[in-house]
């Protein structure tokens, strides 16, 4: 890999691509963003492949001296959370693709040439390793969603982009000032250079309120969520894929490449402001999902209530927390995927995201089944399955940060379970008792194509995560050196223990000859 | 790779096989790969354990691969195998392979036996892992894999509402218990550094005495630590406030209900409270907990089982009744006891629930013992297996010279909790009187379904089994769609009083010109297979398990074996030895003199007490209360958080609200702009004056 610019071609890819599909028929445009995505694909995996797990914290750095514009520079550059993220973005894509296929008629070139620009924008997000270039990745990828939405969407496509733009733009606009700031008082715009900077502890707050109020949209976090249900119920299946898939991590990337690094000490005094907000989102999008009669706007509840556990573990200031919050941003990105591929499969044969229109199709339908059963146990944290592994170590990481906060989100394993197997019954299981459903073919060729890869990542990071973990392992280690100053309290503090006070107490309880019988057993 | 492997990955290579092969290779490849891999898992389980009786095995762990590393938490895919694995290795794939070989005749009409087998076999495989594991989240991996397991066979029929409420009830009733197991988890990771079992129970002891901060209070650790991983132990296993589950998860074919809810899964909260005795032991007050919910639970369970006229209801609950001995049994530091009734328990009752099936099977799907009786010479067979087992369960025996399975654990158990002290007597006391009431329930089954005169002819199923003789075809769906119809009432006997109520003036009598049939061959090797065990078991292994020094050299450290308290054991006084005797007998003679001497009694009890009938027959309430605190308000709240929280105040003030904003900001403003001079020399002339008031007032 040495010397060749990796990152930019799997940029340029898509964009030469998505210039092309503008000129070609609508079929050819399909095949072009196909050939495209799959390309980017297979040199994610190079990428993957090449890269030097517990090396330079920054590999494949691009920082041409064209690229200079004195503002800002065109720099590229990853470690291991950008690697991983890069990963899902180039894994979803092809997917997104196919499941464009045939249910998209309409304008199919500017379809797939945005879908491009999507991707060439998350690659971008990614990789960027200046602070505006940054920005202008981040928040252009608003306009081709905008447009998705706004186009290709359902009845009320047109409130739903407005309100998913103006949501987004204005906690933008507060993080564009932080950064203006944050570049003038640091004299760089240089993302590692900023990431090692001390602001003074108080102008942490502010500049850390900043970026908050872009990335708690973006994640989204409650109370400012409520343009997502709205903006996945319209979205096309694609987009919806690609909005859960992708877009929404874009909000725990920045907290954990911004926020967190560079105002550890303001991370460490609003950690508690992070937990209430988490642990209120939990309980309360939960219990919205188990009451929706919409499919779509189901699963875009669960994708608040999982979300809010990747806040958590990342401000939990352990590595437990912060591995566990990517592992959930990852499962999250494929399960919530698969999920709205799920239900675009029927939506696509019966035209409803009603779920009381549903009902039996484990009959009909066996194979849809089997996988819609998958992605929902994966969806619930069943170990085995790449949610645990996720939920699990962030919740562990929030343990030792707040009993409490540990505890409510944790009853999320319990209404995750309810909403999604609630969920599951009315759609799959009972009896077949709607003509038009029991009309409905099982997946096709196609769809069993976009399912099933997922399915297999889905099982080996819930088997073995060992491959998603190590490359973040030591970007995870640079990260917790950094704020461990900063980490706030445990509220367990467990003391030292007094064993032989405690055994004059048992031998009080009569089980004095237990005791040493145990003592020779061990 | 050794035999530990192969017992455990087997049963999941042939629930893939099985699973995948799905319609495509017809039926019988599917159960012949997975009822042969049981079996072959069982005879290298057995050959695991027997080394374990004569000494000559040692505990070792069999590493398979890493699964979650991060930071200090190393979290490995490993295999344990000790005395107390061994002992559940062998409860396992033993009942496992003849659920397997019986569902071949149970299951014969159904056209979707390949799930059902590749079902079986997933569960076997979770149950292993479970087992098996040497860390607290390789136990959880199995504990949830179960519960996969028993979710989809409980809901096996899919078809059926009910089956797919009960399913999903059984998935978050354990849930809510797994919320408890995994914050254990957590603490105990917080507190030790590491999630591996032998190193826990190692450091456990030098943690006692220590306090830990949780939520609003401090508290001694370990007894946190403990309650909380007893939480998830109580989901699991049905204990009181967390059982409701188990009587629902009836609805899955009765040789789900031998399998997994009754031998094996139920136990896994059992089994770990014993694999995690060493640190139960730090904490009198979490051992104080479990004694009295086990307790609690064996008496609870056992009332309702009184009054219950399904079947597999009554079983389940005495279920639930049992696995209270288990638990009280551990919680006063009998653990060899508690695993030795685990042991008995497992073959006694998969042998009652099998035999439940075979006489459904006969009765054409009716489950209810009402419309049963006079069967035991119509099915002979079922009839003597099940007398074997009631003789198990009410722990039939000769004091010194030995009885059936019961008879050794059971006595154990109390024996046990007297010699514990003051401790244990509340629980002796609760747990002889509740062997009465199992004497009196499995008796009572035993005279409704096997003596008296037939009453089959009230029954819809019978009825539509004589007027459609020859209705084989449609056999299957059929009794589905009966059961269906059926259990409403069955399920919720009590919403209709007047037709439940076991007035002997309801019931009608007569076969109804049905002849029920014993069940075949498949079904009938299983039900003596357990029979031997039902009646050898106690006898032969009890050295071993609770043995003073049998049980020192057997279990080597495996779990905390109390060798002083096996000691004391065979020193109470005769009359504690002879309590459970003496109440069996009792509970004998009192369903004796009930059901079969004045078989009119029981309706006149039940009009005498009419309210605790009714409590009992509602199940104390529980499904009832439940539903009022937590599945209604959850449901308001979720649309009160949508509609209130959602659409009403963060759209009405966020999005919606700053839109709304400069709509009206911007119709402001074109007012102001109304193109009159005069308007504007107005304005202009207030703010001339504001101005100048300003300078002259500064």
């Amino acid at each position: 890999m040495n010397g060749f610019p990796i990152l930019s071609v799997m940029l340029l890819v898509p964009a030469v691509a998505a210039m092309l599909c503008l000129f070609v028929s609508a079929n050819a445009a399909r095949w072009t963003a196909l050939a495209a995505t799959l390309v980017n694909l297979v040199l994610g995996v190079l990428l993957w492949s090449n890269f030097d797990i517990g090396g330079a914290q920054w590999q494949f750095v691009e920082a041409p001296a064209l690229g200079d514009f004195g503002v800002f520079r065109y720099a590229l550059g990853i470690d291991g959370f950008a690697l991983m993220l890069i990963m899902l973005s180039v894994f979803l894509m092809p997917i997104c693709i196919g499941a464009s296929w045939k249910s998209v008629t309409n304008r199919v070139p500017e379809y797939m040439a945005l879908f491009l620009t999507v991707e060439i924008l998350m690659i971008g997000t990614f990789a960027a390793q200046d602070l505006l270039l940054f920005y202008v990745f981040f928040e252009a990828g608003l306009i081709p969603m905008y447009l998705i939405i706004g186009i290709w969407g359902g009845a009320n496509r047109i409130y739903a982009s407005y309100k998913f733009f103006l949501y987004t733009l204005l906690g933008s606009l507060l993080m564009l000032i932080a950064m203006i700031y944050m570049i003038r008082t640091a004299g760089t715009s240089d993302i590692p250079t900023l990431m090692a900077y001390d602001f003074p502890v108080q102008v942490q707050t502010w500049l850390w309120l900043a970026f908050f109020a872009s990335f708690a949209v973006k994640m989204p976090m409650w109370p400012v969520h409520t343009w997502l249900p709205d903006a996945h119920v319209q979205a096309p299946t694609a987009g919806s894929v690609i909005l859960a898939g992708v877009l929404l991590k874009l909000g725990g990337y920045g907290f954990l490449r911004f926020s967190i690094p560079m105002f550890p000490e303001a991370s460490g005094e609003l950690t508690w402001l992070i937990l209430t907000l988490s642990a209120v989102a939990v309980v309360y999008t939960s219990l919205v999902a188990l009451v929706q009669s919409d499919m779509k706007k189901l699963i875009a509840y669960s994708s608040v209530a999982h979300m809010a556990i990747v806040t958590i573990g990342l401000f939990a200031f352990n590595q437990q927390g912060i591995e566990g919050a990517m592992i959930v941003m990852l499962s999250h990105g494929l399960v919530s995927g698969a999920l709205f591929l799920c239900v675009g499969i029927i939506y696509d044969r019966l035209h409803t995201r009603e779920i009381a229109r549903y009902g039996g199709l484990a009959i009909n339908m066996p194979r849809y089944a089997v996988f819609f059963l998958l992605f929902t146990m994966a969806s619930i944290g069943l170990p085995g399955t790449s949610g645990f592994v996720g939920e699990f170590l962030s919740l562990a990481g929030t343990y030792r940060v707040s009993t409490w906060a540990a505890l409510i989100c944790t009853t999320g394993i319990i209404l995750g379970a309810a909403y999604s197997l609630y969920l599951y019954r009315r759609i799959a299981l009972g009896d077949l008792v709607h003509d038009d459903v029991k009309a409905m073919p099982d997946v096709s060729m196609r769809e069993l194509a976009m399912l099933a890869p997922i399915a297999a990542v889905v099982l080996w990071m819930g088997v073995y995560p060992e491959s998603f973990l190590a490359p973040m392992r030591k970007d995870v280690g640079l990260l917790l050196a950094r704020i461990e100053r900063a980490a706030p309290v445990s509220d367990s503090r467990p003391t030292a223990g007094n064993p032989a006070a405690a055994a004059a107490h048992a031998a009080e309880h009569g089980t004095g000859g237990g005791e040493a019988a145990h003592g020779e057993s061990h | 790779m050794s035999a530990i492997h192969i017992v455990v990955f087997l049963p999941l290579l042939a629930s893939i096989v099985a699973g995948l092969s799905n319609r495509a290779f017809g039926i019988t490849l599917p159960k012949i790969v997975t009822t042969a891999g049981l079996f072959v898992a069982t005879a290298l389980s057995w050959s695991i354990f027997i080394p374990f009786l004569t000494g000559t095995a040692q505990a070792g762990v069999a590493p398979v691969s890493t699964w979650i590393l991060s930071g200090g938490m190393n979290i490995a895919w490993e295999l344990r195998v000790d005395a107390l694995t061994a002992v559940m290795l062998v409860v396992i794939t033993s009942v496992s392979a003849l659920v397997h070989l019986y569902s071949w005749g149970y299951m014969s009409e159904d056209a979707d036996q390949p799930r059902f087998f590749s079902y079986l076999s997933l569960f076997t495989f979770a149950m292993l892992m479970l087992v098996t594991a040497n860390n607290l989240v390789q136990m959880f991996f199995g504990w949830e894999g179960v519960g996969l397991a028993s979710y989809l066979l409980i809901g096996f029929w899919f078809r059926k509402p009910s089956a797919n409420a009960a399913a999903i009830k059984a998935f978050v009733v354990n849930r809510v218990g797994d919320l408890g197991f995994m914050l254990g988890i957590f603490g105990t990771y917080l507190v030790f550094g590491t999630i591996s079992i032998p190193a826990i129970l190692e450091a456990a002891p030098s943690m006692a005495g220590s306090t830990i901060g949780f939520l609003w209070f401090r508290a001694d650790t370990m007894t946190v630590l403990c309650l909380l991983l007893f939480v998830g132990a109580m989901g699991k296993s049905a204990q009181l406030g967390l059982h409701t589950w188990l009587p629902d998860a009836m609805e899955g074919p009765t040789p789900v209900s031998a399998l997994i809810h009754a031998a094996t899964m139920v136990t896994a909260g059992v089994f770990m409270v014993c694999r995690l005795s060493p640190m139960f032991e730090t904490s009198p007050t979490a051992l104080a907990v479990v004694t009295a919910v086990g307790a609690a639970t064996c008496l609870f369970a056992a009332t309702i089982g009184l009054v219950q006229t399904d079947i597999k209801r009554v079983i389940a609950y005495s279920t639930c009744s049992q696995l209270g001995y288990m638990f009280f049994a551990a919680g006063v530091g009998a653990y060899g006891a508690a695993m030795f009734h685990l042991f008995t328990h497992a073959f006694f009752k998969a042998l009652l629930f099998l035999g439940a099936g075979s006489v459904i099977h006969a009765m054409h799907h009716e489950q209810d013992m009402r419309f049963y009786g006079g069967l035991r010479r119509h099915i002979p067979l079922t009839f003597w297996a099940m007398m074997v087992g009631t003789l198990a369960i009410t722990g039939v025996g000769i004091y010194e010279v030995g009885g059936f399975a019961g008879y050794h654990s059971k006595d154990a158990i109390l024996e046990a909790a007297w010699a514990a002290g003051p401790r244990g007597y509340g629980a002796f006391y609760v747990g002889t009187f509740a062997a009465l009431l199992t004497s009196f329930y499995s008796w009572r089954l035993m005279f409704l379904t096997f003596f008296g005169t037939p009453r089959w002819a009230g029954s819809e199923h019978i009825q539509h089994a004589v007027h459609h003789p020859h209705g084989h075809h449609g056999h299957d769906d059929h009794a589905h769609d009966a059961n269906h119809d059926m259990h409403p009432a069955a399920e919720d006997a009590g919403h209709a009083p007047s037709t439940h109520d076991p007035h002997a003036s309801d019931v009608v009598e007569g076969t109804a010109g049905y002849h029920p049939h014993e069940s075949p061959i498949v079904m009938l090797i299983p039900l003596i297979v357990l029979a031997v065990g039902a009646v050898a078991a106690g006898y032969v292994f009890n050295h071993w398990f609770i043995g003073a020094d049998g049980g020192e050299t057997f279990w080597k450290g495996s779990l905390f074996f109390n060798e002083h308290l096996m000691h004391e054991m065979h020193g109470v006084p005769l009359l504690v030895k002879l309590a459970a005797t003496i109440v069996m007998l009792i509970g004998l003679a009192s369903a004796f003199y009930v059901y079969i001497l004045r078989p009119g009694t029981a309706a006149g009890i039940a009009d005498t007490f009419r309210v605790l009938h009714r409590f009992l027959l509602k199940k104390w309430y529980f499904d009832e209360l439940y539903h009022l605190l937590c599945v209604r308000p959850a449901f308001a709240l979720g649309r009160f958080f949508w509609k209130r929280g959602d659409e009403q105040t963060i759209n009405r003030f966020g999005p919606d609200g700053s839109a709304a904003l400069v709509g009206f900001s911007s119709r402001l403003a074109v007012r102001m702009q109304t193109g009159y001079l005069y308007t504007y020399a107005f304005v202009m002339l207030i703010g001339l004056t504001a101005a100048v008031t300003w300078a002259i007032a500064s």
